[in-house]
């Protein structure tokens, strides 16, 4: 067995030490040490978005970011965003909109949406296009995705 | 949205949203990747880097010798399994070629990808590991890549047939013949409808545990039942002791209705090692050996009248079904052949198919599954005939739409349209498309240097697959019943269980579905709990493809909730000492007609059914369950227009605008239903600008990834303008059709005709999938397009 390196990372809040291989993958350390298995991986080649997270408040590819890159950051999961009975506002934005359809692409829309509006609250439609462009959907054909981001983005704007 | 339809009196036709969703959007659902047993165990596969070889030897001793690997398989080791992989289609009086296909290849691989080994071992990056240490030597075998040199001769894919042909199969109706002789005008063309992938963003996944007799194997799939019954048959297991469950599904799109050696593999071997085996495919295998679909290259040929009445079509197709029969491969291109007419009364039509084997994966059903295939061939084709005839292709279209009155109309194949008013949806379409204002704007822009057309599609499909009478053994020869199963439990409080033996995986039928029996039982829908896509739960059911999830598995659900209201209305009756048939449900108690304020609510009622006070003769309890088979299949339709941007300087096409007017009967949901259609354009629209499963001539495939198979990003798509009609199915109680695969069915040829409308003026007059740069600017800049071969062949 290859020789494991020890890493400190605060995902959700809540601090955790695990002892990982050097080349174990952000979104295994999350999926296979931590259970948060709301994170989904979907291609290996950082396309299609799925296993989007937020670190230090910035949307990264989970799948291309080793676990050992993450000592110290914060990090937050689909699961950190907000609960059935207290939803973060994207997440009632797609389910206002029907932004979803398998689920399989979602969590990791909602977190690049989500950085998206951090980074531009007010964003316009080819704005929010544009930024969700490292995120693939095989479902919804982008329509209702674009329109709960938009949504979410007009209900919260004025907030941010 | 602009049904202007009064608002609905209860749940049906309201836009709810989803109840699948807050599992979804917190992260919380599972997926076959996020199920975890005690002892489980990972598998990898070792997979053939040839398209065509000998297997002369596999070492797997350092593979074995590692750490944390605890078994490497190859395929002499599953030699006792029951038989090989399941095909299921036997077409009466029809011979098919039909290979063995087994889970791990047995001393020859067909095509890149094909099974070899397999290593077991402890976690997911050991089992990775350790397939890197696999030896393989291969003898190389020429292999055939190219489905027209297939069919001309040597070398074979499966040197036992004799010729790489699978089989021969012609629907007609009229004499095809005779009506090209009436013709005036005659187009002949090439149409290419190139393979793609089903890519659904989860891959498959596999998780077997099988103890103490029985096994319960986990599936990312979209037809659990079918599932069951083989790993049953092949592992010599009774279907009693075999559980199959399809989690939370990331997807399908067509491509998990299968029945995978991965899922055999790992039920056997879980039986071998006594741990529960998991399997998680990788995006490279999904787009390598996940079956693929469309491949078809076809000879089409239309006549007409001088006034553009159709007189015949004949279509020569020649299908591409790479290595080897899948479950369902060699019915696939006889789906579009049913509808071969479109929506067009056309008297004679003939579809004649020829399958193939090529040294590439399999194909098989993906979303359509020949319908966008037929819809290409006609609506494509029609365009141009319009052309040569000089005249407007939407005239054309009108002259030979099946008119309303026909309905239900028996088409030159004999199948029989339930109901359709073809004018009404295009009529609507044109509503939203100011045309004669497009062609000044487009020749403005000309004038401008910028290439800009508009395609139309006017599409009819076959769907809601059923009935069994015509789908089934003795008719088109799939060897199973297609009919759909409902139970409906009303639990000692009133709460709702339905269990259908479909298994949605995206489609929001948990929703859907509990609109349908809330309406019927006076219940909000939020008390109705749908449980789908788990075979110890509920009837034996038939899964969810072609589009037949709400039309076949929400009318059984409709009928088992009927036969629940029969019999709340008899013990309603007997308790409020009136007649069964003057209880009615509204306001959501169930009352003497006329007297509301004395009412029962389901609760009441259950309570009563439980205690056991029901009337003399009557069972206990509330509970009932149907089979429901249908008389026919149902036949949605609909018109869209596609708009496009073609830069002649680099062959670049954008879609500028996309309007679908679609009809599916009677909308349950209507938001549902635009996101079918929304998804579907987006495939259609794929396929026909972005996406290509491509194999060189040595059948090495070069589409492995994300990276050069390309899914369109929400940056190259607009937004959609969607509207409908409701033309009601006369076939089942809820008026409903399909919507999975239409806009997908309708989408490419839509796409294809407004490019070409674009490039026209550069001497362009006909091209074929996919609409990929290179091939549009070799066409302006070599005028090639202008040949019936549909361009450069790049």
């Amino acid at each position: 067995m290859s020789s494991t390196v020890n890493v400190r990372l605060n995902v959700n809040g809540t601090e955790h030490e695990l002892d990982v291989e050097p080349r174990l993958l952000l979104v295994h350390a999350l999926r296979d040490k931590l259970g948060l298995t709301g994170t989904h991986v979907g291609c290996d080649t950082s396309n299609c978005g799925a296993c989007t997270v937020h670190m230090n408040g910035e949307a990264v590819k989970s799948c291309t970011v080793l676990a050992v890159q993450a000592e110290g950051a914060e990090i937050t999961t689909i699961e950190g965003m907000g609960t059935e009975d207290n939803l973060h506002p994207m997440q009632e934005a797609f389910w206002n909109n029907h932004g979803l359809q398998c689920g399989y692409c979602t969590p990791g829309m909602i977190m690049s949406a989500s950085a998206l509006l951090a980074r531009n609250p007010n964003p316009t439609e080819e704005e929010v296009r544009h930024g969700l462009e490292g995120n693939l959907c095989r479902c919804t054909g982008y329509h209702n995705i674009v329109k709960s981001v938009l949504d979410a983005a007009s209900k919260t704007g004025a907030q941010a | 949205m602009s049904v202007t339809d009064a608002a609905p009196a209860g749940h049906v036709g309201r836009e709810l949203r989803r109840k699948e969703d807050p599992r979804l959007i917190t992260g919380r659902a599972q997926y076959v990747d996020d199920i975890t047993l005690p002892g489980q165990l990972w598998a990898a596969f070792v997979r053939s880097s040839e398209a065509h070889a000998k297997i002369v030897s596999i070492d797997t001793s350092a593979a074995a010798a590692r750490d944390g690997v605890r078994a490497v398989f190859t395929g002499e080791d599953m030699s006792d399994l029951g038989g090989p992989l399941p095909m299921a289609w036997v077409p009466p009086g029809v011979e098919v070629n039909n290979p063995e296909h087994w889970p791990l290849a047995r001393g020859v691989v067909k095509h890149v990808g094909d099974p070899v080994a397999v290593v077991v071992g402890d976690d997911r990056y050991a089992v990775n590991d350790a397939v890197e240490d696999i030896i393989v030597e291969y003898d190389p075998l020429p292999a055939i890549v190219d489905p027209e040199a297939a069919i001309a001769g040597a070398p074979y894919v499966h040197e036992q047939f004799g010729t790489n042909k699978v089989h021969e199969w012609t629907l007609a109706g009229g004499d095809v013949e005779a009506g090209f002789a009436e013709a005036d005008v005659i187009v002949e063309r090439r149409v290419v409808n190139h393979r793609i992938a089903g890519a659904p963003i989860e891959c498959r996944g596999v998780l077997a545990d099988y103890r103490a007799g029985s096994l319960t194997l986990y599936t990312s799939t979209q037809v659990p039942h079918f599932v069951r019954l083989f790993m049953a048959l092949l592992l010599g297991l009774g279907e009693d002791r075999v559980r199959v469950i399809a989690p939370e599904v990331g997807g399908g799109f067509g491509q998990k209705l299968q029945v995978y050696g991965e899922e055999l593999f790992a039920c056997w071997a879980s039986r071998k090692l006594g741990h529960p085996i998991k399997w998680i495919e990788t995006r490279t295998e999904n787009l390598s050996v996940a079956h693929q679909g469309r491949d078809q290259i076809s000879h089409v040929k239309m006549g007409a009248k001088r006034d553009g009445t159709i007189t015949a079509f004949h279509v020569k197709i020649l299908a591409d079904f790479g290595a080897y029969n899948m479950i369902l491969t060699p019915l696939i291109p006889s789906l579009g052949a049913f509808v071969m007419g479109g929506c067009y009364k056309i008297p004679n039509v003939q579809t004649d198919i020829t399958g193939v084997f090529t040294n590439k994966c399999p194909t098989d059903a993906i979303r359509g599954a020949g319908r966008p295939e037929a819809t290409q061939m006609i609506e494509v084709t029609l365009d141009q005939l319009a052309h040569e005839l000089g005249m407007d292709p939407l005239e054309v279209r009108r002259k030979n739409f099946i008119p309303k009155e026909d309905f239900p109309a028996e088409v030159a194949t004999g199948v029989i349209y339930d109901s359709g008013d073809y004018h009404k949806t295009l009529d609507k379409l044109m509503e939203h498309v100011d045309l004669p204002a497009f062609r000044a704007e487009q020749e403005k822009l000309r004038s401008e240097g910028v290439y800009r057309g508009i395609g139309f599609c006017t599409w009819t499909e076959i769907c809601g697959l059923a009935p069994s009478r015509i789908t089934g053994p003795n008719g088109v020869g799939v060897q199973a019943g297609l009919w759909e199963s409902a139970m409906i439990r009303v639990h000692n409080t009133g709460a709702v269980t339905v269990y259908t033996g479909t298994s949605p995986h995206g489609q929001g039928l948990e929703t859907a579905m509990a609109q349908i029996v809330a309406d019927k039982l006076g219940v909000d829908p939020s008390v109705v709990e749908v449980i789908h896509g788990d075979t110890s739960m509920g009837p034996e059911g038939r899964n969810t493809y072609g589009s037949r999830s709400l039309a076949t598995g929400g009318e059984a659900v409709a009928k088992a909730t009927d036969k629940v209201v029969a019999k709340v209305k008899s013990i309603v009756a007997a308790e409020l000492e009136a007649a069964p048939e003057d209880i009615e449900v509204a306001n959501g108690k169930f009352s003497v007609r006329g007297s509301p304020d004395k009412g029962m609510a389901l609760a009441d009622v259950a309570g009563v059914a439980y205690i056991g006070a029901v009337p003399e003769g009557m069972e206990p309890g509330l509970e009932e369950t149907t089979f429901y088979d249908p008389e026919n299949f149902v036949f949605p339709f609909g018109a869209h227009a596609c708009i496009v941007d073609v830069d002649r300087e680099t062959g670049k096409t954008q879609v500028v605008r996309y309007v679908a007017v679609d009809d599916c009967g009677r909308a349950i949901n209507p938001m549902l239903i635009d996101g079918q259609v929304h998804g579907g354009v987006v495939h259609g629209i794929g396929q026909a600008l972005y996406e290509r499963v491509y194999y060189d001539d040595e059948g090495q495939l070069n589409t492995g990834t994300f990276v050069n198979y390309a899914l369109a990003t929400a940056a190259e798509i607009p937004s959609f303008e969607t509207d409908r009609t409701e033309t009601p199915s006369p076939v089942n109680s809820l008026g409903a059709k399909g919507v999975g695969e239409a806009g997908t069915i309708a989408a490419s040829a839509a796409v294809t005709n407004a490019v070409i409308d674009a490039v026209r003026p550069l001497g362009v007059d006909y091209l074929n999938m996919p609409l990929s740069p290179l091939r549009i600017w070799e066409a302006i800049n070599q005028g090639q397009g202008a040949s019936p071969e549909g361009g450069p062949q790049s």
